[in-house]
């Protein structure tokens, strides 16, 4: 068992699991954000968009869980040899990743009841629209929407770059650490 | 007041009320406290939208409901669906043909009583060269001279060919449409 003054040596497999299942809808997510909505209307088009908008739900929820399971489990330690400037980056970068894992889908379902367009999770449970119709609020918040995307995709790069940079420069077990344990699990 | 006295007050106003009820024919209607919206599903999400320009022409005594008649003429351009891009759509070839079938109408062929304030009209629904026999329930609540007109009815969007090529699928609009329409009258 992890106490929370004892970080464990390897994230544990609900971490790892929620890290790649979330790395790999949000890269979705954005790949899709970018492509439909320059499309014109079509039956496609709308299908896309309640497509992106019931997987911003999910992400959202598994956000939740994922903010959850950190606060109960400790992730391991950073590596002893990061000069104190980069360990503020690190901590800063992976704060500012939750604060817009839970902001991105906020601000794409406040702008989707302001535009009319109420989410409702894989067309079966309505999602309250906070938000009553405002169309000039509608475009703020798309703008909104569309910014806090393009800081996320800045610090995502940063996250990665980092995790290579730690991997190939200085030969850590950063990258290696949030990898599937294929029987290579470090004994406590 | 003796009973004696007030006994033929009660009787002239007794036999009075019915007199002014059927004096009162209502025709005029008061476009700008009435209102057409409607209503569908897409993708799973509740939509509504309404209609800016519409006029009928009325003849309701509510003495005598099985002479009246009723034809409303709704400006199919003033259709306004909460975004500009959809208006643009719905205006288009595939949707409602506004530059070939402008206006719809509906022309009254009969309408019964149903006790207390209710009412069925039957008549004939023009939309986009097609024309189909509808019932609709209502409600005529009287207000002295005034009186409001409030009913709701469903249609498929299919029976009249809105919504052609690729939207003629249901999987994104479905075929189902509420009209919902509150008339307010003056009569005369």
């Amino acid at each position: 068992m992890n106490t929370p003054n004892n970080p464990a040596p390897s994230y544990t497999g609900v971490a790892k699991s929620l890290h790649w299942l979330m790395a790999l809808l949000l890269l979705g997510l954005l790949a899709l954000g970018f492509y439909m909505s320059d499309l014109p209307l079509s039956p496609r088009k709308l299908q896309l968009y309640s497509w992106h908008k019931w997987a911003g739900v999910t992400v959202f929820l598994l956000v939740l869980i994922r903010l959850g399971w950190r606060l109960m489990h400790r992730p391991p330690a950073l590596p002893a040899h990061m000069p104190p400037l980069l360990r503020m980056a690190a901590h800063a970068g992976h704060a500012l990743l939750y604060v817009l894992m839970v902001a991105i889908p906020l601000s794409g379902w406040l702008m989707s009841s302001a535009k009319g367009f109420q989410t409702v999770w894989f067309g079966v449970l309505p999602i309250p629209d906070l938000l009553s119709k405002d169309p000039a609020l509608g475009e703020l918040l798309q703008s909104v929407h569309f910014s806090l995307n393009l800081l996320f995709i800045a610090v995502l790069a940063g996250h990665v770059g980092a995790a290579l940079k730690h991997h190939f420069i200085d030969r850590d077990d950063i990258l290696v650490r949030m990898l599937p344990a294929i029987g290579t699990e470090t004994s406590p | 007041m003796k009973i004696r006295t007030a006994l033929p007050l009660i009787w002239t106003l007794a036999t009075a009320l019915p007199l002014t009820a059927s004096a009162v024919e209502y025709q005029q209607i008061q476009a700008d406290k009435s209102e057409i919206t409607f209503a569908y599903q897409q993708m799973g999400v509740n939509m509504n939208g309404r209609f800016r320009q519409f006029s009928a022409q009325l003849r309701f005594d509510p003495a005598d409901p099985a002479s009246a008649q009723a034809t409303v003429d709704v400006n199919l351009g003033s259709i306004d669906t909460g975004s500009s891009e959809a208006d643009g759509e719905v205006k288009g070839k595939d949707w409602l043909n506004i530059a070939a079938f402008p206006g719809a109408r509906f022309v009254s062929s009969g309408i019964k009583a149903l006790g207390g304030d209710r009412y069925e009209i039957t008549g004939q629904l023009s939309i986009k060269g097609q024309s189909r026999a509808i019932s609709v329930p209502l409600t005529v609540v009287a207000q002295g001279n005034q009186a409001v007109f409030e009913g709701t009815f469903n249609f498929k969007r299919a029976d009249f060919a809105i919504g052609e090529g690729v939207w003629a699928d249901f999987g994104t609009v479905a075929n189902e449409i509420q009209v919902r329409f509150r008339m307010l009258a003056s009569g005369t």
